[in-house]
């Protein structure tokens, strides 16, 4: 499972990155040949309403979405584990508050806050990214802290501080190890949802320029060129948004199996 | 005379829980010369590895230490802030913990575990901690070059010993052997202690050894007490007490267990189990169980007193 979803995942990385020299036109470039042409030779996934390439536009369109979905799992993994971690070692007061505000956090139904927070920030990359980033944070938080309750009773963390340990080096060199694991496991999963969120946050006109080749920009108009029958618009980004989302799915749940024996006596 | 390397003086410690105040150790006084051993014996829940905890000022919350006063080495323990009792941990006190297989990181390295602690406690270079964890194992009876190897790549009584190492490692002036055993089958159990008698003499160890196997303490202790229900009910020189138990506990806790020279006596176990620690009975906290109770048992709370070189707190003998 693990083999599948890592092959699709860098199927399409690969895709994208290699997208300058393989796509054959210039993906935002209008009028390379006639308005919404299906599929046919010259254009293997037909054109669209300005007249744009959609091969070249498939093969780019992953950009966007990739660079966010990287910065924002980077960006809430920090800020999701940190958290975890501290409230959860410090124990009391300060895990009641991080549970709080992140439980707070996690009540917001994710596209919902996501929108919110972009559209305050405005459109872009890096706001795309924080936007998602603080929709994510709870994720990482919860297993974070699941898991730093269960280690730091272990007896190795007891005798790390019987034998005169610091509380910062005991979490770093004890307890942060023993729970990268799991956090592997979160980032993967936490991938899809972000190049979801990202692809929902296009879609809604709220993250890119518009000339931009985005698969969720493809979807916003492919929508209305759908009723005129143009199904190759909207029917290719979009199951490249699957097939992406998909792949970090199943790369995540066959990692967790794998990384977590006890789940894989169960199943 | 010499003044005793550790002090503790009417310790009591609490945890708080749901139902109220859970006295895990109350009121205990004790001493323990340099280079002596003293063996705490007790049944599970008397409070002992509580009380060893509390000598690290370590005690688990929601444990407190309530009253009572921890002297070593002219330090008071109880009154140290977190950064001088670090540098006493592991350097000046150690401990050593019951279970081997959990306490030694399984992501380490078992020389990582060595330069670690140095690191914490003193500037010694690398290649020096290394060469010092080498002497260690060698000391251990384990090959040096299996100082790259993981945890999980030693045996049990293997990981004790590295546990032990590390204990040792720092030439502490006390260390707090918690259950070291109670984990490993019978033959281990025996290389352990036969190794830790070794150390001790050779480094010179005072050693307080919590168990609850009375045959340990008979073997490697100078002086042995004896706790139940938080308390201290007889304190005194190994072989007093094994010849002629004083407390009906202490009676009670050496004929439940078998005895070598007398193998046609049967083991008879003590009736009823230890009193909840939230609701103690009033009273001497042993009269429900004991079979020389009579009626000041059931009154008062009996106080120590000397007999025989040793302290007893039991009516009996007041």
């Amino acid at each position: 499972m693990v083999v599948i979803g890592a092959i699709t995942v860098l199927a399409v990385v690969m895709m994208t990155i290699l997208s300058p020299y393989i796509s054959p036109f210039n993906p935002s470039a209008i009028n390379v040949g006639p308005l919404l042409q299906p599929p046919n030779s010259r254009f293997p996934l037909g054109t669209n309403h300005l007249g744009e390439d959609m091969l070249s536009r498939v093969l780019w369109g992953g950009w966007v979405m990739l660079q966010v979905a990287i910065l924002s799992v980077v960006i809430c993994s920090i800020i999701g584990v940190t958290i975890g971690l501290v409230g959860a070692y410090a124990g009391g007061f300060v895990d009641k508050i991080s549970s709080l505000v992140m439980d707070s956090i996690y009540a917001f139904p994710g596209l919902v806050l996501a929108i919110a927070i972009s559209a305050m920030l405005g459109p872009g990359v890096i706001n795309m990214a924080l936007a998602i980033a603080v929709v994510y944070i709870p994720s990482y938080f919860r297993v974070v802290r699941s898991q730093v309750l269960t280690v730091k009773e272990l007896t190795y963390v007891e005798a790390a501080r019987a034998l005169g340990a610091k509380s910062r080096r005991i979490l770093t060199r004890y307890i942060l190890p023993n729970l990268l694991p799991s956090v592997v496991v979160v980032i993967t999963l936490n991938f899809a949802d972000a190049i979801l969120t990202a692809a929902g946050l296009t879609f809604l006109g709220l993250g890119v320029p518009v000339s931009t080749a985005d698969w969720g920009w493809d979807l916003t108009y492919g929508r209305q060129l759908l009723f005129s029958g143009a199904w190759w618009v909207i029917g290719f980004p979009g199951l490249m948004i699957v097939v992406t989302v998909w792949g970090f799915t199943i790369m995540g749940e066959g990692l967790s199996e794998l990384l977590n024996p006890k789940l894989r006596e169960i199943a | 005379m010499v003044e005793p390397l550790l002090t503790v003086r009417e310790l009591s410690v609490e945890y708080a829980s749901k139902r109220g105040q859970v006295k895990a150790v109350t009121d205990v006084s004790l001493f323990l010369d340099k280079g002596s051993t003293l063996g705490i014996v007790g049944e599970s829940g008397s409070g002992k590895s509580t009380l060893g905890f509390a000598i690290l000022n370590l005690v688990p919350s929601p444990g407190r230490v309530v009253a009572g006063k921890i002297m070593f080495d002219h330090t008071d323990i109880l009154k140290q802030n977190e950064d001088n009792m670090r540098r006493i941990r592991g350097a000046e006190i150690s401990m050593i913990f019951q279970d081997p297989l959990t306490s030694l990181n399984p992501l380490l390295k078992i020389r990582d575990h060595f330069t670690e602690l140095f690191r914490v406690h003193s500037s010694t270079n690398h290649e020096d901690s290394i060469s010092r964890a080498g002497q260690l194992l060698d000391d251990l009876g384990i090959a040096r070059e299996r100082l790259s190897d993981y945890p999980h790549q030693f045996s049990g009584g293997m990981r004790q010993r590295v546990m032990i190492g590390l204990a040792l490692a720092l030439n502490p002036k006390l260390v707090i052997a918690d259950e070291p055993t109670t984990a490993l089958d019978v033959i281990v159990e025996a290389q352990i202690l036969e190794l830790m008698k070794k150390l001790k003499d050779a480094y010179g160890l005072t050693l307080i050894l919590v168990t609850h196997n009375i045959g340990i303490v008979a073997e490697m202790a100078d002086r042995i007490a004896v706790m139940y229900a938080g308390r201290i009910i007889e304190m005194g020189p190994t072989n007093d007490i094994f010849a002629d138990p004083l407390h009906p506990y202490t009676k009670g806790l050496l004929e439940s267990a078998p005895n070598i020279l007398h193998p046609e006596r049967s083991m008879r176990p003590i009736p009823g189990s230890p009193p909840d620690l939230i609701t103690l009975p009033t009273g001497c906290k042993f009269h429900p169980r004991c079979p020389r109770v009579f009626e000041t048992c059931r009154m008062s709370d009996p106080l120590p007193v000397e007999c025989k070189r040793r302290l007893v707190a039991c009516h009996l003998y007041a």
